[in-house]
């Protein structure tokens, strides 16, 4: 008891605590909603979610679709870095969606139509999406103009200025853009033997371009006294303005940072062409909002970004290995939707394990106070005597 | 030009009831993110009411009640699913509306697919078809299509005014998104006050979203949810600085440039200048942006919305 409670009070491990509790509830209720549309199958189907590539029969198929989940992860991690980057600085940057989108756009559009190499490419998406940060973070500073609302905008305007420009890169029949390895092959991501490593060839470097921004972004906010400066002004602007801090300055550069990250995220996924851009998309893409749920769930910490999301990515993969006869995909969204709102009560679950532990503590000195006082008690009669 | 009236009224009214929603939560002092999860979830009750219900042609007034009601009752309990996370467990208000905005969609289209494999196994879409039952509470006045919940926005903006500012209970409610702590101290309960207004703002959305998808064809895909409507509302709402009748305002501007997205192609001159649809898709938004840069200098927001209550605070 005396030996757990300094390792309970440590704030990385009540983070760790609440985020497996928050997806073994978000799991209980997906299993919950299997089992009310169908009982029969309901155990098969979960374990199939969390399963996902595990489902196939052979170790190289296994490789090669851990390979695609990790292609899949890249952006998302990127995006999460995002959000949980503005999200220190006291910003909610919900326009990760649409700084993607933006990202998605140049990338694609200077690999096909300027037909520019790949880090050409991956520099202008990057651009693109710190622009668009930098309007929000310039629209906040100077105009006081609520980010979230600022980002929505942003995300529905990029998102139709996405489909505008990508007509020029769409292919001749259908609603898809051109797929990069046949019509520019000098935009697709190298891959350094990664594609040879794990079978595929949609492996390419952007999954360790994405770990290691995630670790630069953790000594950034962690090691760095700009990191400090920035976190500062995210705990209270009046008072890193009375220090000194040039807040302006400080949420423009966060935006820009952010607004780049998730960009980036969008440029390499697109770059590595596992997928293609629908110009007639009329939603934005949901990697932005997966990226507020990756940020939460990793407790707000880049190295567990990684982590969750993996995880996420993982889950909605495994979405896919559903008996489709009955049930659908989307109890895999369902399933992270629900572990997000959880994440909400990380706060709550924390000051729950804190109280316990005071109290615990409360009890033991108390005890503690009585043995001594007994020990007094008995000496002090031993002195008398 | 009627049908451009049409749905300037029409997306009008949606963006009034949501941003009434919005408004009378932040007045309580709880930021209502989750407008958007909401709508979606009322306009599925609304859906399965049009769906269900028998209907043999005609203006049906039980119809319009049952759709009203059922839209209304979704919402609500919706709401509270923000106002235990936000309330009583003091989490970010913003996480938890982003979440239900996620959870709204995936929610729906779960269930009406399902529902619909369950009908029929080879039926795997997000649809649902009600057929004729829009007509129930669309009246023809020559080419002009009244849908009855136009009036109903405009009956529901007289009540909410009426409500905040000319009620005890309103005053009340606005206490509590200014200085919860005051108004704690004259024995108002600030958690059942914010509980009213979160779920007052469940009703409104609701409401708006089964408006918003009435606006459109006799069948709603749940999978694309509503398009950040309840985002515009919200936008709208900081537009009409928090007050009924400017929120009215502002909703009929956004909803002209939302509706001429929908019909610039009956006119001529916008036709022959050939922008892109995109352009004209994008025209709310940037007209929203440019409106909040020029207007949200001097906020008139409530003082404590985004706080949880704390009681011990000074």
């Amino acid at each position: 008891m005396n030996k757990k409670n300094p390792l309970l009070r440590n704030n990385g491990v009540q983070t760790f605590i609440t985020s497996i509790i928050c997806i073994i509830l978000g799991l209980i209720v997906g299993f919950a909603a299997l089992w009310i549309i169908n009982a029969d199958g309901a155990g098969q189907a979960i374990l199939g979610v969390i399963k996902n590539f595990f489902n196939k029969p052979t170790s190289a198929t296994r490789l090669q679709y851990f390979g695609q989940t990790l292609v899949k992860t890249a952006p998302l991690l990127l995006c999460s870095l995002s959000v949980l980057f503005a999200y220190k600085v006291g910003l909610f940057n919900i326009g990760v969606a649409g700084q993607y989108c933006l990202g998605v756009m140049m990338a694609i559009y200077s690999g096909y139509v300027w037909k520019l190499p790949w880090w050409a490419c991956l520099l202008l998406g990057i651009i693109a999406g710190a622009a668009s940060g930098a309007l929000c973070g310039l629209l906040k500073a100077y105009f006081n103009v609520n980010v979230v609302i600022s980002g929505i905008m942003l995300n529905w305007i990029s998102l139709y200025g996405t489909n505008l420009l990508l007509q020029a890169a769409k292919e001749k029949t259908g609603k898809d853009t051109v797929r990069l390895l046949s019509k520019a092959k000098q935009a697709v991501l190298p891959s350094l033997g990664l594609d040879k490593l794990f079978g595929d060839k949609y492996v390419t470097i952007a999954i360790p371009l994405a770990i290691i921004m995630a670790v630069l972004i953790w000594i950034l906010l962690d090691k760095t006294k700009l990191g400090f400066e920035l976190k500062a002004t995210g705990n209270n602007v009046n008072a890193a303005k009375y220090c000194g801090m040039k807040e302006n300055r400080n949420i423009i550069l966060t935006m820009v940072i952010g607004g780049g990250l998730a960009a980036m995220g969008g440029a390499l996924y697109y770059l590595s062409d596992y997928t293609q851009w629908n110009v007639n998309a009329s939603s934005v893409p949901g990697m932005g909002f997966n990226g507020i749920a990756a940020a939460f769930l990793g407790g707000l910490n880049p190295l567990g970004a990684i982590f969750s999301s993996y995880f996420i990515t993982h889950i909605t993969d495994g979405g896919a290995y559903v008996d489709l006869s009955h049930y659908c995909a989307q109890i895999a969204d369902l399933i992270s939707a629900v572990i997000i709102y959880l994440c909400g009560f990380v706060l709550f679950f924390k000051t729950l394990i804190n109280n316990r532990l005071r109290k615990a503590e409360e009890r033991f000195t108390a005890k503690e106070r009585d043995a001594v006082k007994a020990a007094e008690v008995k000496s002090e009669g031993g002195n008398q005597k | 030009m009627i049908l451009l009236l049409q749905y300037t009224l029409i997306f009008a009214s949606v963006l009034l009831l949501v941003a009434l929603g919005g408004c009378v939560s932040e007045h309580s002092g709880v930021i209502n993110l989750g407008l958007e999860g909401i709508m979606v979830m009322g306009a599925l009750g609304g859906a399965l009411v049009m769906k269900f219900l028998p209907y043999d042609g005609g203006a049906g007034f039980g119809m319009f009640i049952c759709v009203l009601l059922a839209a209304m009752l979704i919402g609500v309990l919706y709401s509270s699913l923000l106002a235990v996370a936000c309330i009583n467990l003091k989490a970010d208000q913003t996480i938890v509306g982003t979440a239900l905005n996620m959870l709204a969609t995936a929610l729906a289209t779960v269930f009406v697919k399902s529902m619909n494999t369950a009908m029929n196994p080879n039926d795997h879409s997000s649809e649902i078809f009600y057929g004729k039952a829009k007509e129930a509470f669309v009246s023809k006045l020559g080419n002009f299509e009244l849908n009855w919940f136009m009036i109903v926005a405009v009956i529901l903006l007289v009540i909410v005014y009426v409500m905040l500012y000319k009620t005890k209970f309103g005053l009340r409610l606005r206490a509590c998104g200014e200085h919860p702590q005051a108004a704690a101290s004259v024995g108002i309960s600030v958690f059942k006050m914010r509980w009213a207004g979160v779920l007052l703002s469940g009703l409104l959305g609701g409401v708006g979203g089964i408006t918003y998808i009435t606006a459109g064809a006799s069948t709603w895909k749940f999978e694309n949810g509503v398009a950040g409507f309840g985002f515009l509302a919200l936008a709208v709402m900081i537009f009409g600085a928090w007050h009924p009748f400017k929120i009215a305002g502002a909703a009929l501007l956004f909803g002209l440039f939302r509706a001429l997205g929908n019909v610039y192609g009956a006119f001529d001159f916008l036709k022959s200048m050939n922008i892109p649809s995109a352009i004209y898709n994008m025209l709310p938004y940037i007209v929203c942006l440019i409106v909040l840069t020029f207007t949200s200098k001097n906020s008139k927001a409530p003082k404590a919305e985004g706080i949880p209550y704390d009681k011990g605070m000074r």
